[in-house]
């Protein structure tokens, strides 16, 4: 372990790790402009920005994945230039990605092995593996393997990995995008933790508060420039978002005067086995969500929140045709392309690979869902025109940045994938719309735009069911709230009844007595 | 300074046209230092593989009629390849629908049957090969048996088969022995398009299939859904398309285009069933279905290019005492440097030059 630094923060002249002038250009695009940023060794420095700030540029180039166009970057006062991950690595810099680098098909040492050098025997290695993630408190099993983990357990993994490597300097992209707030907090006294052991931390976020809470040192990029670097706590979320913006941020606000109607969305005595064995059983789900109404579903990821979107989106079936019924039409049997036609709508959490595919254009990405519904279909044929009308749409009502008409999926930034995706489904206009974590890892200025989107709808008479771990944006957005815990739905809460210590219980699997869901449920 | 490989943000659409060609040509460059090491002139054994070919009237007929079989059975594979499953049997299809075909021929020889028997013929190669192919196909979806195993050993069966109705109750009694059948009669045969070659009615038949091909992949749903599977499981499943029956879709289809190709091979250019109809048309057409780029009318001037190396092969045989073989390992080099040069689709070289002043480990 590092020895803390003897004489305090800001110590000696030279900070650990300074960019100069840090520069990188894509052929006429800055995507960063002359950098400067000095992170010192027991601090925990945020990295603030909205999606296109500029923000992975940096963290890329600090970690040696890209090479800057101009400026240096220097590492305890002398000049480095890094040619690959690897050798930032062995100058004791860290780096936990936002989207994970994990084998699914491997287990958790093995996975650990393949981003370490290599040197120790296997065996010692999971030994170590076990010991850091304990002295951490960081729980893994290093037997199982990646597939059957959560995404919290998924993200343990990259966090102990760049541990195990002992770095002096560890970036965190975003690293409770996907955590509950209790996992959270314990995410939160791990990187005090660190921080108390001399190492300094780069923290990329868009939570305002949590940084507020965490950090001792704050850059905001804007546009590729750097706008400010302050101390967040000197500083309100607003005021910090503004700098993010360069603007005010909208407020999310819901239209007066809601009012629900009839039922659009039922399940009823929902039970499903596991689809394979390690996957979560549901058991005997049942809710109601009626016309104008945002039904909010909380819980730790991994939890059965897969396995409900599954069941309600017709991606697996279920034999009783009535327990899921959309508009009045027992619809368990129906495939996801007749419940489209139906009316309903649904937005996965993966964007890559699920909610789109991540190698075609946008407009074929049009036609992944709406050729069920939109007309973009006749006689088997396409029509082009329609597939990219839709785009034009989606890309003009939510504000999709791109750097074309119809590029690949995957050339977009998360929060304009997001937004395309949501666009893509609320401008079909559904009457019922199942969402799953809307927000996940997307910037303030896009979850804005998303959550209103979703409000706007219900307000126009959509019933709209969001599960999400962020139990702020569930507050923000849902009429009710109930919590999923091992394949069970608690009963909903009503939103202003669910305090942070209710849920968080429930979320637990505290109070959770199957009589009592039976019983909300029959209500 | 290092050469690394660099993801691309997005598919480079300029590479995809030309990484075929940097395969032709690092393959070219190849056969060259094989050739020296044969003793040959690799400059006389260029011209005799790739330019002589071309000079004659008669070898650029040759050509298309080698081409037909290929680029009929390279469709096929192509919208399997595209949906993810890998059909390897084209070879067995081939075989099994050049025998359904023949099996009419064979039962109305010397009798006063119409113009229906050569259509009859392609309907009945065509069926075969379908059913061939779903043999793998259902195997796969029912059992998870993997196809790539299953549709490859039936090739062997299938060529024993044939090899079994050739020697024993088909053959020919006037045939002095030779394990054929009698020469089908003219209501049995692919008419030729030109007088004086072997140009048949197949040829435009695999145009036609090509076109269709084109439309079904460019303009389609169910081209959508076939590309959609094979590129994206997961989201195809929440488009609402079904993999499994994708896979005995696209297996049906490709056997029936190599069916049907198989009886128009021996119903045009052979004349007859016997061993040996295919020097091995279902596997090369792999390497021409991704030479072509899993695109249609990629895969119409790869069927061609290959085609002109089975001519070029023969020629060079002849005229340069090159071994036959030597084809067969160029078309293997050349799928070799095809799958290795698609990475540059997805990925860019690049330099880069380590700075000597780096500090390594901890300071």
């Amino acid at each position: 372990m590092l020895d803390p630094t003897p004489n305090g923060q800001h110590s000696g002249d030279s900070p650990l790790l300074r960019t100069s002038g840090l520069t990188k250009r894509y052929g006429d695009f800055l995507a960063n402009d002359s950098i400067d940023i000095d992170i010192w060794p027991s601090e925990i420095h945020a990295l603030l920005g909205e999606n296109g700030a500029g923000k992975s540029t940096l963290v890329k180039a600090i970690y040696g994945l890209i090479q800057p166009s101009a400026g240096e970057i220097r590492w305890q006062g002398q000049r480095i230039v890094l040619s690959g991950p690897s050798e930032a690595r062995c100058l004791g810099i860290g780096m936990v990605f936002q989207h994970f680098s994990l084998f699914d098909n491997l287990t958790v040492a093995e996975n650990v092995a393949l981003g370490l050098d290599g040197k120790e025997s296997f065996k010692d290695m999971s030994a170590r593996l076990e010991q850091v993630s304990k002295t951490y408190g960081l729980p893994l099993d290093p037997r199982r393997e990646v597939w059957q983990l959560s995404v919290g357990e998924r993200q343990r993994i990259e966090i102990v990995r760049a541990l195990m490597q002992d770095p002096k300097f560890l970036i965190l992209d975003e690293p409770t995008a996907v955590l509950t707030p209790q996992e959270a907090d314990q995410l939160f006294i791990v990187l005090e933790r660190l921080k108390a052991e001399g190492r300094a931390i780069l923290y990329i976020s868009h939570k305002l508060e949590e940084v507020k809470r965490l950090c001792d040192t704050a850059t905001i990029l804007r546009g590729g420039r750097k706008v400010e670097t302050c101390n967040p706590r000197r500083e309100t979320a607003a005021s910090l978002a503004r700098m993010m913006v360069g603007g005010e941020i909208k407020e999310v606000k819901a239209a007066s005067g809601r009012k629900t109607t009839v039922p659009r969305l039922v399940v009823d005595d929902l039970s499903l086995p596991p689809a394979d064995a390690h996957g979560v059983r549901l058991e005997h789900i049942s809710f109601e969500l009626k016309g104008g109404e945002i039904l909010g579903i909380a819980g730790v990821a991994g939890n059965g929140q897969d396995e409900l979107f599954a069941a309600l989106s017709g991606e697996r079936l279920s034999k009783d045709p009535g327990t899921v019924v959309i508009e009045g039409i027992a619809a368990g049997h129906l495939s996801i392309t007749q419940r489209r036609r139906l009316g309903a709508a649904f937005v996965p959490e993966e964007r890559l690979g699920h909610g789109t595919a991540p190698r075609m254009k946008l407009s074929e990405n049009a036609l992944l869902t709406g050729h069920a519904a939109s007309g973009m279909v006749r006689r088997g044929f396409i029509d082009t025109a329609a597939t990219l009308k839709a785009v034009d749409r989606a890309t003009e009502t939510f504000d999709v940045r791109k750097a074309k008409r119809d590029p690949e999926a995957a050339s977009l930034s998360g929060g304009n994938l997001q937004k395309f995706i949501v666009g893509r489904e609320i401008l079909r206009s559904p009457a019922v719309l199942v969402v799953s974590q809307p927000t996940w890892g997307v910037d303030a200025g896009a979850a804005a735009v998303i959550r209103q989107a979703l409000l706007d709808l219900a307000a126009a008479g959509a019933a709209v069911l969001v599960t999400s771990q962020d139990l702020d944006e569930l507050a923000e957005i849902a009429d009710r709230i109930a919590v999923m815990f091992h394949g069970k739905l608690s009963a909903p809460l009503a939103a202003s009844d669910a305090s942070r210590e209710k849920l968080g219980l429930l979320m637990g699997g505290s109070s959770l007595e199957p009589e009592e869901i039976a019983h909300a449920a029959g209500a | 300074m290092q050469l690394v490989l660099e993801k691309r943000v997005e598919r480079s659409g300029t590479i995809a046209l030309v990484s075929p060609l940097i395969a032709i040509g690092l393959t070219i460059l190849t056969m060259v230092i094989l050739f020296a090491i044969l003793g040959k002139n690799p400059l006389l054994a260029l011209h005799a593989y790739f330019i002589a070919p071309l000079t004659d009237g008669y070898s650029l007929l040759e050509i298309a009629v080698k081409a037909t079989p290929l680029v009929m059975i390279a469709i096929g594979l192509s919208l399997c390849y595209l949906a993810n499953a890998w059909n390897i049997g084209a070879e067995g299809q081939f075989l099994i629908g050049a025998v359904a075909g023949s099996w009419i021929a064979v039962k109305t020889q010397g009798t006063d049957a119409g113009a229906w028997v050569l259509p009859a013929m392609f309907v009945l190669a065509a069926a075969a090969g379908a059913l061939y192919a779903l043999i793998p196909a259902i195997c796969k979806v029912k059992f998870g048996a993997s196809e790539i195993l299953t549709s490859l050993m039936l090739v062997y069966v299938a060529d024993l088969f044939l090899d079994y109705l050739v020697r024993g109750p088909w053959r020919d009694p006037q045939g002095f022995n030779f394990p054929t059948t009698a020469e089908f009669d003219p209501v049995a045969t692919v008419p030729l398009l030109i007088e004086g070659g072997r140009l048949h009615l197949g040829s435009i038949i695999a145009l036609l299939v090509v076109a269709a091909a084109a439309i079904l992949l460019g303009r389609t749903i169910k081209g959508f859904e076939i590309r959609v599977v094979g590129a994206a499981p997961r989201a195809a499943r929440f488009g609402g398309f079904n993999a499994n029956q994708l896979i005995i879709l696209t297996f049906a289809v490709s056997g029936a285009l190599a069916g049907l190709a198989g009886i128009i091979e021996v119903a045009g250019p052979i004349g007859h069933l016997q061993p040996g109809i295919s020097p091995g048309y279902g596997f090369t057409a792999i390497i021409v279905a991704f030479l072509g780029r899993l695109n249609p009318v990629g895969i119409l001037i790869a069927g061609l290019f290959l085609a002109l190396t089975f001519i070029g092969g023969e020629q060079a045989q002849i005229a340069m005492k090159i071994p036959l073989d030597v084809t067969k390992i160029f078309q293997g080099i050349l799928l070799f440097y095809v799958l290795a040069c698609d990475s540059l689709i997805l990925y860019r070289f690049k330099l880069v030059f380590p700075n000597r002043e780096v500090t390594r480990g901890a300071g």
